[in-house]
């Protein structure tokens, strides 16, 4: 058994185990932002741009997999397909709309697109506003497999998960990912070896949407809710804190990364320190970029290099 | 091997069993308050409700059935999400019987939907809207403080029947604000007034002026501001700054001692609004608001005074049934009237309506306050079945 | 009924230059930041929140009017600038610029909800001063003499500023250090040292504009975050570095904002972004940018 087989094989144990040990929908809440975390690194990691504007994918997925659950009687993996497609083809015209710019002006240029974005969920009458949409059914995964179990609902999470890092795995392993990491390292040579990398980044730009949208659908059947949050700039910031914490550029830093900031969210959200919440993310992040750029995965992936 | 894996892990999740909903009645109380402990709405339920309800706790002794009375508190950030996730595992996972403090229609609904479904009792204090004894009913809610139609019942009828018939409504685009409007609106028509403008502002407008000015054109007798906290606060300053409130009146709908304090007194004097409890009342409201602010650092909103007294009928049903099943806990509550320093011939509606007696305030003038505290003056008292809607036939509770 | 319109029309032209010179001031201290550090500073609307706290707070511990406050603020803002700058950016200076706009994101979540935490959400008011109440009556509306005052001031800051860069030799270095450093580092010229006053110079002028705002809106711990999204959307509007360029646009965005509140007030939060977007699909470099 190869070593990259048996640390699939703990982690799929892992996930098995583990709503027996935690909460489970606290579980699934960290699935759903590690795999959106993920989608994010795909981005800022391995294609070297900055996409402050991912709470928009991350919403749409929500709100179309909430939308098609409340309205069309659909079975839940189609109203999660919808969402996914939903995000997709966003990502393909905001992409289409901010690929030719670079570095900083990418950034601005996706968050004011999310911001347009916010207001459009803001003003749809289907949204709820400032409520949300709230009370959206779990249903039935393929019409007999009943969600409104805990642990049934995690095991589907958990599986949406796998199949969300099979896709980037495969994405950074494959010739298109190690052209990505060519464009990252240096984008004019690049280009004078004839790729044409405006294209390459659009469609890392649509995988990377295409995930996030999954990770909002995914997270709305789990809390039966979709709402403003997940499209406004504050998501697209906590999604990058959470890549800089686990570790940019690294398959596991964004999984770590989700985990610690979802837990400290939730652990803060409900103990003495409440208030202190936006405090602590701030200084989270000022010292991350000071010294802890690699972060937590990244930081131990060099010490491993360095003592083993 | 990783095809089998997976295999399992489906199993592992076919197998898991069926939904199982039920309230803890284990004989323990323990009370979950939920509030905005950073946002905008932080002074108004935040902290405050936490603590008020930990003084509930404390006078009643700090044990019920026998065993210690729990508090949690969390902070819902004003986001539904994040309230809905905390609420879920309070109540699936920790244990939580009730909730307490909730504050803001979008977030106090998903709430709503998670604890209503699994049997918690909710103690709403800091909420408005109507919705949740009408559309969003459930025997498990008891809503408190106040809502939107005590706020129009209160400052609209009256200035109706002091001939102010025109109106013109500034509201914030988004759902409290459109019930609020909806509501005054019904109040206004049914009274012999008209409503001949209105603009809708997003929430968290930071300039006023273009509505003001766009209010000063419609030849209006009042603007209604329909919006809560900053918003008040902020189209009240541009309508004083333009001029408006020398040529129209100003009706604030959802005023809290709070908000009001924020508001610079020449411009805000004069100002008439509905609350459901002031500190300067009387004895017993003095009493109880100076052990709060000793504690808290400010006098109470009406959110707080509400989160206390709620919390003490609901402590008192429990130790009056010896049990902390929610529906004999809840059957009480509506059969025994609430009395305290709060809650003025008050009772339980059957929909899970608080009714009490409303006061109808104005704000004082700078001259004629003694102290920063001392912000409204008393005009009547409103009776509670004169402030709230009469229960709707048509809720019917779904769970 | 047309000439009402048209009177009601004019009035919201003015109101739209006023929140347009707030829009002005905002985006020109981004631009001057961006120009020379080439980084986006987050931290700006906490700077204009703080801005007007500071007003606020040393009026209640100093008693310090309104008109001297406007003078000391800026600097006290400016001096912050010069800390945050010396020892959080410039030892990330040299690495990939996204990392000092995370930096800056995490010191305005910090300044935020540390004002939130010490003095509540509610937002405090603050009184217009004595010299500026009441106001004259213009043939299509009442204009309060502050508001005249918050244009007039704004306009007479921006020009200055865009003398002082495009016209004067101070302003020549500044341009020539963001051109080519090293070579003006090679002329004697102390680049380091230009490039911390010119933060200090960009944050100053958003607590310049903190106290001005501080008499019409209430001053609270969120007012930075509100309107630095969109101030953002008009520096990418008007051509990101173009000094000139973010103070026409911050006016001119400010006026399409009254319009729009004027026919159509529910947009009237979008529709900075909408124009944003087609600016950006007609000419990606914005209205006032290089190509490149």
């Amino acid at each position: 058994m190869s070593k990259v087989n048996r640390n699939l094989i703990i982690a799929i144990a892992l996930l098995a185990i583990a709503p027996f040990v935690l909460y489970p929908v606290f579980l699934a809440k960290v699935l759903c932002f590690a795999l959106f975390a993920l989608a994010f690194n795909l981005l800022l990691g391995y294609a070297g741009i900055l996409s402050f504007g991912h709470a928009a994918f991350l919403g749409t997925g929500g709100y179309i997999t909430g939308w098609a659950m409340l309205n069309t009687g659909m079975s839940t993996e189609l109203a999660i397909l919808l969402g996914t497609a939903a995000g997709a083809a966003l990502g393909a015209i905001y992409g289409k709309l901010a690929i030719k710019r670079e570095g900083i002006y990418f950034a601005m240029i996706t968050l004011a697109l999310a911001q347009l974005t916010f207001f459009l969920y803001l003003q749809a009458p289907f949204t709820g506003g400032e409520n949300g949409m709230q009370g959206i059914p779990r249903g039935e995964l393929f019409g007999f497999i009943d969600l409104t179990n805990n642990l049934t609902m995690y095991y589907v999470v958990a599986l949406i998960f796998l199949f969300g890092y099979a896709v980037v795995s495969r994405a950074i392993h494959s010739p298109f990912g190690q052209v990505l990491k060519a464009i990252r390292e240096n984008e004019p040579r690049a280009i004078s070896l004839g790729y044409d990398v405006n294209k390459y980044k659009w469609v890392a730009f649509v995988i990377s949407a295409a995930l996030s949208a999954l990770a909002g659908s995914t997270k709305t059947i789990v809390f039966q809710l979709a709402s403003l949050t997940d499209v406004h700039w504050h998501m697209s910031g906590e999604v990058i804190l959470m890549t800089l914490v686990g570790g940019v550029g690294t398959l596991m830093g964004p999984i770590v990364g989700a985990s610690l900031i979802v837990t400290m969210q939730n652990y803060l959200s409900t103990g003495e320190m409440g208030n202190y919440i936006h405090i602590i993310m701030g200084f989270v992040f000022v010292i991350c970029v000071l010294s802890f750029r690699n972060g937590i995965v990244g930081q131990w992936n060099k010490f491993k290099a360095k003592n083993f | 091997m990783k095809k089998m894996l997976l295999a399992s892990l489906v199993a592992a999740g076919l197998s898991s069993g069926a939904a199982v909903a039920a309230p803890a009645i284990d004989g323990k109380v323990k009370i979950g308050v939920i509030g905005d402990m950073g946002g905008v709405y932080a002074d108004i339920c935040g902290p405050g409700c936490v603590t008020a309800t930990e003084m509930a706790i404390e006078d009643f002794g700090g044990k019920a059935l026998g065993k210690p009375i729990e508090v949690v508190s969390a902070d819902s950030q004003l986001k539904p999400d994040v309230a809905s996730s905390i609420v879920r595992k309070w109540v699936e996972n920790e244990g939580v019987d009730t909730l307490g403090g909730l504050v803001a229609s979008s977030v106090t609904g998903a709430i709503a939907s998670v604890a209503s479904q699994n049997k918690n009792i909710m103690l709403i204090s800091g909420s408005a809207s109507n919705g949740f004894t009408t559309k969003q009913c459930s025997p498990y809610i008891a809503h408190w403080t106040y809502n939107v139609a005590a706020l129009a019942n209160g400052t609209v009828k009256t200035l109706v029947s002091e001939g102010k018939k025109k109106w013109f409504f500034i509201t914030a685009d988004y759902n409290f604000g459109h019930a609020l409007e909806g509501v005054s609106t019904k109040v206004i028509e049914s009274n012999g007034g008209e409503v001949v403008g209105g603009v809708r502002a997003p929430l968290s407008t930071t300039d006023f002026s273009s509505y003001v000015l766009q209010a000063q054109s419609s030849g209006a007798d009042v603007v209604a501001l329909a919006n809560a906290g900053n918003d008040t606060v902020n189209a009240l300053n541009a309508a004083a700054e333009f001029g408006l409130t020398e040529m129209m009146d100003i009706a604030g709908l959802l005023v809290f001692t709070q908000n009001a304090q924020a508001m610079d007194p020449d411009v805000a004097a004069g100002m008439k609004l509905t609350t459901g409890f002031y500190w300067d009342m009387d004895d017993q409201t003095r009493e109880w608001s100076k052990r709060f602010k000793e504690r808290h650092g400010g006098i109470p909103s009406m959110a707080h005074a509400g989160a206390y007294s709620a919390t003490m009928h609901y402590l008192a049903a429990v130790e009056a049934t010896g049990t902390d099943d929610p529906d004999k806990v809840m059957s009480w509550m509506k059969s025994n009237k609430p009395n305290d320093f709060f809650s003025r011939n008050a009772y339980l509606r059957a929909d899970g309506r608080m009714v009490h007696d409303m006061l109808l305030v104005k704000i004082k003038d700078k001259a004629s306050r003694k102290s920063g505290d001392d912000i409204y003056e008393i005009l009547n008292t409103i009776p509670g079945d004169t402030a709230f809607n009469p229960m709707l036939p048509e809720c019917e509770f779904k769970y | 009924m047309f000439d009402i319109n048209l009177f009601a029309l004019s009035g919201q032209l003015l109101i739209g230059l006023i929140n347009g010179s707030f829009y002005a001031l905002l985006s020109l201290g981004l631009a001057i930041i961006f120009g020379l550090l080439r980084i986006i500073n987050f931290a700006q609307g906490a700077m204009y929140m703080l801005g007007a706290f500071c007003a606020l707070l040393f009026l209640k511990w100093f008693g310090m009017s309104y008109w001297v406050a406007l003078f000391v603020v800026p600097f006290v803002v400016a001096v912050l600038g010069i800390l945050i700058e010396r020892f959080l950016i410039r030892p990330i200076a040299n690495l990939d610029h996204l990392y000092s706009l995370l930096l800056t994101f995490g010191i305005a979540l910090i300044l935020q909800g540390s004002f939130t935490h010490l003095f509540g959400s509610s937002g405090l008011p603050y009184s217009t001063p004595a010299e500026l109440k009441g106001g004259m009556k213009l043939p299509f509306m009442y204009l309060p003499n502050y508001r005249a005052w918050i244009i007039a001031s704004s306009v007479v800051i921006c020009g200055l500023t865009w003398y002082m860069i495009e016209k004067t030799k101070l302003g020549a270095y500044l341009r020539a250090g963001t051109e080519n450093p090293q070579l003006l580092q090679a002329f004697g010229i102390n680049v380091p040292l230009i490039i911390t006053l010119t933060f200090a110079f960009g944050v100053g002028l958003a607590g310049f504009a903190g106290v001005l705002a501080a008499p019409v809106y209430s001053v609270a711990p969120d007012m930075g975050s509100n309107i630095l999204i969109v101030v953002f959307a008009i520096v990418v509007i008007g051509g990101m570095g173009s000094i000139g360029g973010a103070i026409i646009t911050g006016l001119l965005m400010g006026i399409i904002e009254g319009l729009t509140k004027y026919f159509y007030p529910e947009a009237s939060a979008t529709v900075i972004f909408l124009v944003m977007m087609l600016v950006l699909i007609v000419k990606p470099a914005g209205l006032f940018g290089k190509e490149g």
